[in-house]
């Protein structure tokens, strides 16, 4: 039998099962690409309305660390310059998601132990799933290229726009396919390629803020490549033989890992451990707290990391856009009276507040994991009360982004605060505080979720969180009109620092807050238990 | 209240749908205190439901439910205290140990006895270092119940508790039952199949289609089944001898010797004195094989039972 038997039946599987997520993943990817091109080829339609307008907003050094710098000064390369690196990002996350749901997780249940007694090659499940998203990567960035040229952008850019994204896919795919042979958990699995990619990100945001030597930097990440093809610039389509490249050897590599280990284990042996259970883990709060500590570990690593990385960019900031005619436009941009280095914390605080949000969200989606495993069951048969299994995970949920936001801005501080134009510790530490109660709200939300329609649960988390940053960071740049935008949460965090601080919306945001917990404790207690 | 305190579990006309499917159908089921009661149905009849029920997991459509006095969807917390459970399907927590693994839901329940604890495990032959990942079937199993056993919770709710148990651990097992009853402690054992609640079991429900179709001590239920007789003797027969009472499935060979008939439990001792009369040379009554009974009610529809 070889190696490859039933990777065809497996692939077709594998379709079956995600033949909604993948075609809507792939719509929205496709109109976030295609729709804010035509938004921005209404607000500018000629190309000297086009330099004039944001000439001068591509020289702000934040603005090129979140979006990566311009391709060209043309009206093609402005259509897609908020689209190329962030949307190679949700690429990045949709190959992620299929390799690892048809891998390691499929194998921690148990079920990939079901196909593998079939008439099923040893490698089959992995080339499978690589192969679906592989095809889905390839469709993102094919339909996008397609919809450009629709819209009438140049077609040779819109095909290296395609290019950028599949750069992006198709490294993830390689990635994810090396992290789920590592470990035998799913959630160390996401834990592994979800650090790699956050990596790839920082990468390639310090090589194309800082000058010099750390240029290089973006070379070294496979979303850097995505912005280094350059579309509707020097199209670069060569930068794809790159990505094939380590794409190539990330599959070997993970082909390898595979040959040598068994079905269901990982490279690491599972090692005994205590016989009885310390005093902490007797109540749900303790048990909770024990199940999330790796995660809330890595959480923090990270963004004691990041806060190391953005500290030491923010000094830099000013030096960069010294020129005054720049700041003067910037500001009036801005709508912020605020320095540069303002804008730029301020500008990667939203960001920052994104992932915090994300970290909060996987814990409170963890109350429908549970129960849909069946241990929720386990534990509310106990004398464990819905509340207070609910409340240990709302509270480590809700502790966990803030702690994070604050840690971030604490090391920001220290490492920079009061520096030249850098802001103090106390004012980077409110203009962290200020964002918490929008990313409570998100948290919220994937509470309610959890609570009230556990099967749905991580679509809905998930997705709320993708639209309030859609609508929130990118709306105003789409054309969307300002009461949706006003919907998402992040639209009403005051601009800090720099800005100006009003109560009302920060204590509005924590009242919508605390509406939706209270309501997700209530549909907790009235409903079954699945 | 209603419920005599002495009744541990009591559910009347217990009704509960999910979409089209109809789970539970009507089901009335009482089991008094200190009895260790088989909870017997096939696959898909509506054990798990009522447990969950039981459990204020769910809750009922309509219909009444009682456990330990209380009201088993408002009371949870409180009644969960003296309940220990075991799911039919037991999930653990992959990174904790089998040993953390009891510590922590018998915490959560709300104590454990240490001695029981550690004879439970031994008797198991369980090894608490392990991670739960790591382990078989059977162990996920003795985990939960080791947790459930040594917590000395007065009701006991065992959904399909020796799936994945070897022979050797099912004994183990069936001792503990015994065990607990001795106790006092009164246990719902849901299962499919009957030996596994004949041990310990003094009085059994059968679910099917939701509704509860036979319910007694095991030996009233024998009662309810027939046993078959196969005879030889001297004087040959006709056909007449199925007039006799509680007689069916009568089968006579052309000599007339050779005589098979099915006979209710009642009117056995009446046919053997008929056929002393005949000039027995050689007589087998199998008894009434319970087997047979629940067969028989596992294959056909709720109303057409008999045997
Ligand atoms: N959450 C649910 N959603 C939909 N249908 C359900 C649900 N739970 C149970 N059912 C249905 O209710 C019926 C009774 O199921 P239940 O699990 O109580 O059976 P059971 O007697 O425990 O069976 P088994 O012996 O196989 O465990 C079945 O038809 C089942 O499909
Ligand atoms: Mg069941």
């Amino acid at each position: 039998m070889s190696e490859l038997t039933g990777t065809g039946t497996l692939l077709r599987l594998a379709w079956r099962r995600d033949r909604v997520l993948i075609p809507v993943a792939l719509l929205a990817l496709t109109a976030l690409s295609v729709g804010s091109a035509q938004a921005t080829l209404d607000l500018y339609p000629t190309e000297a309305a086009a330099k004039a307008g944001l000439g001068s907003v591509l020289a702000n050094p934040a603005v090129e660390a979140m979006y990566g710098p311009i391709a060209a000064e043309n009206l093609g390369a402005l259509a897609v310059f908020k689209t190329v690196v962030m949307g190679a990002v949700f690429v990045a996350l949709l190959a992620y998601a299929v390799v690892r749901r048809h891998t390691r997780v499929e194998e921690e249940v148990g079920r990939l132990e079901l196909v593998g007694a079939g008439v099923v090659g040893r490698r089959a499940p992995l080339t499978a799933a690589m192969l679906l998203a592989g095809i889905a990567v390839v469709a993102a960035g094919l339909l996008s290229a397609l919809g450009l040229i629709g819209i009438g952008l140049d077609a040779a850019g819109s095909v290296g726009f395609g290019v950028a994204w599949v750069i992006a896919g198709i490294a993830m795919v390689g990635v994810t396919a090396v992290a789920a042979q590592l470990t035998t958990s799913a959630r160390a699995c996401a834990g592994i390629a979800l650090s790699v990619l956050a990596v790839m990100f920082v990468l390639r945001a310090v090589g194309d803020t800082a000058g010099g030597g750390a240029q290089v930097l973006s070379w070294a990440s496979p979303l850097g490549w995505a912005n280094k093809v350059g579309a509707y610039g020097p199209n670069r389509f060569w930068v794809l033989g790159l990505a094939v490249a380590l794409a190539a050897v990330l599959v070997g590599l993970a082909y390898s890992l595979l040959d040598r280990r068994d079905v269901g284990a990982g490279l690491l042996p599972s090692r005994p451990g205590p016989a009885s259970a310390r005093p902490s883990l007797g109540t749900p709060t303790g048990l909770t707290w024990r199940l999330t500590r790796p995660s809330v570990v890595g959480w923090l690593a990270a963004f004691v990391v990041l806060g190391g990385v953005l500290g030491s960019l923010v000094t830099s900031v000013a030096d960069m856009a010294s020129d005054p005619a720049v700041v003067d436009m910037l500001r009036k941009l801005g709508g912020s009276a605020g320095s540069i280095t303002d804008i730029f914390l301020a500008t990667e605080l939203a960001f920052v507040g994104v992932a915090a949000a994300a970290a909060g969200i996987g814990i409170a989606l963890r109350v429908a994991s549970e129960e849909r495993s069946g241990r929720g069951e386990e534990v509310l048969a106990t004398a464990t009360s819905r509340s207070s299994w609910l409340g240990a995970h709302a509270l480590i949920a809700f502790a966990l982004p803030t702690v994070l936001l604050l840690v971030l801005a604490l090391v920001v501080g220290l490492g920079a605060g009061g520096q030249g134009e850098v802001p103090g510790v106390s004012s980077i530490l409110g203009a962290a505080a200020a964002r918490i109660p929008a990313v409570l709200v998100l948290v919220a939300v994937a509470l309610l979720a959890s609570a009230a329609l556990p099967r749905w649960a991580p679509a809905i988390g998930w997705g709320a969180l993708a639209v309030a940053f859609a609508l929130g960071e990118l709306g105003a740049t789409i054309g969307l009109p300002d009461w949706l935008v006003k919907v998402s949460p992040f639209a009403h965090v005051p601009q800090l620092p720099g800005g100006e601080f009003t109560w009302t919306p920060v204590l509005v945001t924590t009242a919508v807050a605390a509406a939706i917990t209270a309501a997700a404790f209530a549909a907790y207690r009235a409903r079954d238990v699945a | 209240m209603v419920v005599p305190v002495n009744t541990v579990i009591e559910t009347r006309d217990l009704r509960k749908t999910f979409g089209p499917t109809v789970a539970l159908d009507g089901l009335d089921l009482t089991v008094p205190e200190g009895e260790v009661h088989g909870f017997l149905g096939p696959n898909g009849a509506g054990k798990s439901t009522t447990i969950r029920i039981l459990l204020g997991l769910t809750k009922a459509d309509s219909g009444e439910a009682r456990l330990l006095g209380g009201d088993p969807w408002r009371d949870a917390t409180e009644l969960h205290r003296r309940v220990a459970y075991v799911p039919g399907d037991v999930a653990l927590w992959p990174n904790l140990t089998g040993g953390e693994t009891i510590d922590v839901l018998a915490r959560l329940r709300g104590g454990i006895d240490e001695r029981r604890r550690a004879e439970l495990i031994e008797r198991f032959e369980l090894d608490p270092t392990k991670k739960a990942r790591s382990y078989s079937k059977g162990n996920r199993q003795k985990v939960a119940l080791v947790a459930a056993l040594a917590s000395d919770a007065p009701l006991l709710i065992l959904d399909e508790p020796t799936s994945g148990l070897d022979p050797l651990m099912e004994r183990v097992f069936q001792d503990e039952l015994r065990a607990a009853r001795e106790r006092g402690h009164s246990v719902l054992l849901s299962s499919h199949i009957l030996s596994e609640v004949e041990h310990a079991a003094e009085r059994v429900s059968i679910v099917r289609a939701g509704r509860i179709v036979e319910t007694g001590t095991l030996t009233e239920l024998r009662h309810l089944s027939r046993s078959t007789v196969h005879a030889v003797v001297r004087t040959p027969v006709g056909q007449d001898i199925s007039g006799w009472p509680g007689i069916e499935d009568v089968v006579v060979d052309e000599a007339g010797t050779d005589i098979r008939f099915s006979v209710d439990a009642e009117h056995v001792g009446d046919a053997v004195g008929r056929l002393d009369r005949l000039g027995i040379t050689n007589l087998t009554c199998e008894p009434a094989s319970l087997e047979d009974l629940f067969l028989a009610h596992y294959a056909q529809a709720p109303e057409s039972v008999t045997v």
